[in-house]
């Protein structure tokens, strides 16, 4: 613990420079995975669409079932293969965006179908149409499990992006490999406990988030 | 006329008819309620009207045009719906709430806002006070005030409403009740309301549609429902205690006495007595010098002051010209009084109902229902 310390006060530009690596690619991967999960979350709910809903949800469950590392393989393999970069940050980020699926479309999908249907009957019964009745009615009373959904996301996506370092990414997964590589305890512990923080940290931005989105009269109950 | 129901059928596609070929018509102005007890199809009759249910056989007619013919957004902004449970938007202000077809057809905000103070104001709640307010905050019978106020938006010529006084308390339920028959008197809109009460059906419909499992037994005046059953499922419905269910057609201004013995506060008791011997009866009403109503007096309690106000007994146990008279029997009996004063909405006296009025027009409506 000691030797973590000593390491951080002498060499604070590579902690910092780790972990800009890691927000980074957090950051591409996370805001991707939101905007991908949130929009085929809605677009499964529509009318007709219930099988494709359980065939979307199925992947994404089995997805969260391949071990991060087996996934880094087999990206590696799939971009070798279309000519693209197979190591480092694209790899690492569209890894993050798949991990970062399950939850979101989970949590997006149950939100807007769990909608008490009486909500739905009084918007259709004054004269919306389906797209009102979506940004009107459901999508506003969706956000707080939409919200949850995310949350949950993020904290997976900031634990799997460590390992991403093994595929040559960086981020606070390089310090903590290179002390497994050297037995270096201090170098585990520094990476260890910064991907902590950084959780909690962007954790509670997401809290103050979800207080800014969440409507007014659904905080109060 | 308004509405126009032809031959509506609603055959579901597992068989089940929920609806068969129902029938009938509903002026401009008139309340039509639906009644029936629970799975006799008025709720899906009424939805179909606005389409919310698809009709399967059949045609309904709104204005004179094929419901179906028309755009089915347009057809529903132009309906108003109160819907069963209130159904407000928890995310939304009561304004907001109130604002929604308003807001769909793309009135100004200005104007939304106006509109909403004015329905606030028409269903008795202080526009200032709610309009920011939302759902979670407000009581069970503010919610479906805020509810009736949302169906009258945008001023539609009709109303779907059903059971919109449901979820509350029986108190709060009468209120709600007179006070929208009364503002029902002003807007005169083309309602169908939905319940399967048929007190609240006797007491608010012009019309009563009663339906029994997806067939239309009997459209007729609530009256006629009452003393002129078409079938034995009908008088069944209707039940035996029919004269007392007939109290719900006559209000008190058609029976009450308007010449009153009364007394001031500020007399003698003497003179109360004095009045009591010309008049042959052994009570007055004690009003203040505004005519305004402040309690009873009786004949024994005379000698007890000097001053008709030292003896008197207040009371505020009022009724008023439009309430109907088995609500005022039941509040006689549980109050325990004989007499009750009819005043004003400003509290000044009109008349007064007695136990033997009430008895009176009980005998007459079992008469008119023998005779018939």
């Amino acid at each position: 613990m000691l030797g973590a310390w000593e390491y951080l006060v002498k060499h604070p530009e590579k902690l910092a420079g780790w972990a800009l690596e890691h927000l980074w690619i957090i950051l591409v991967a996370i805001t991707i995975a939101i905007i991908l999960g949130v929009i085929v979350g809605i677009y499964i709910t529509g009318r007709g669409k219930e099988h494709m809903a359980d065939t979307v949800l199925y992947l994404a469950e089995i997805m969260m079932t391949v071990p991060s590392l087996a996934l880094f393989g087999l990206l590696m393999l799939l971009l070798t293969s279309v000519g693209l970069k197979a190591i480092g940050f694209l790899p690492a980020v569209i890894a993050l965006i798949i991990y970062g699926q399950l939850p979101i479309l989970r949590n997006t999908y149950m939100a807007i179908r769990g909608v008490d249907p009486a909500m739905i009957e009084a918007g259709k019964g004054m004269g919306m149409t389906e797209r009102q009745l979506l940004v009107k009615v459901k999508l506003p009373l969706a956000v707080p499990v939409i919200m949850a959904g995310l949350r949950n996301a993020i904290v997976i996506i900031i634990g799997i992006a460590a390992i991403a370092a093994l595929i040559g990414a960086g981020g606070l997964g390089a310090p903590i490999f290179r002390g497994l590589r050297n037995a270096r305890m201090d170098l585990i512990i520094l990476g260890g406990v910064s991907v902590s923080i950084l959780a909690l940290l962007v954790d509670a931005f997401m809290n103050q988030v979800e207080r800014w989105v969440t409507p007014e009269g659904l905080k109060r109950r | 006329m308004m509405i126009k129901l032809d031959l509506v059928t609603k055959v579901y596609p597992d068989g089940t008819e929920a609806v068969k070929e129902v029938s009938f018509e509903v002026e401009a102005g008139e309340l039509c309620v639906l009644l029936g007890p629970s799975g006799c199809g008025k709720t899906t009759t009424m939805k179909m009207i606005n389409r919310l249910i698809p009709i399967t056989g059949g045609k309904i007619y709104i204005n004179g045009g094929d419901s179906t013919k028309m755009n089915e957004n347009e057809l529903r902004r132009n309906i108003g719906y109160a819907i069963q449970d209130i159904g407000l938007f928890p995310h939304m202000t009561v304004g907001q709430n109130i604002g929604t077809v308003p807001s769909l057809k793309g009135w100004p905000k200005a104007e939304r806002n106006k509109r909403a103070e004015e329905l606030l104001e028409l269903v008795g709640m202080n526009s200032g006070e709610f309009i920011d307010k939302y759902p979670s905050e407000l009581s069970g019978g503010q919610c479906q005030r805020v509810g009736v106020a949302r169906a009258l938006g945008a001023d539609p010529p009709i109303l779907l409403m059903d059971e919109p006084f449901g979820a509350i308390d029986p108190i709060t339920r009468v209120r709600l009740q007179d006070e929208f028959l009364k503002i029902q008197q002003d807007i005169k809109k083309t309602i169908i309301f939905v319940t399967h009460d048929i007190y609240e059906a006797i007491k608010m419909g012009d019309k009563v549609a009663l339906m029994k499992e997806g067939q239309l037994v009997q459209y007729d005046t609530p009256a006629n429902l009452l003393y002129r059953p078409k079938n034995e499922f009908v008088e069944d419905f209707v039940g035996a205690d029919r004269a007392l269910k007939g109290l719900q057609l006559i209000r008190v201004k058609e029976v009450m006495t308007s010449s009153l013995p009364t007394v001031k506060a500020d007399e003698k008791a003497e003179a109360a007595r004095e009045r009591m011997e010309q008049e042959g009866i052994d009570w007055l009403v004690v009003v203040n010098d505004d005519g305004k109503f402040l309690g009873w007096v009786g004949k024994a309690e005379l000698g007890k002051g000097e001053l008709v106000k030292e003896v008197m007994n207040s009371s505020a146990i009022t009724v008023t010209v439009n309430t109907v008279l088995n609500e005022a029997l039941s509040l006689m009996l549980s109050s325990g009084a004989n007499n009750l004063p009819v005043v004003s909405k400003d509290n000044r006296l009109q008349g007064v109902l007695s136990f033997d009025i009430i008895r009176k027009a009980l005998t007459e409506v079992s008469q008119r229902r023998q005779s018939e």
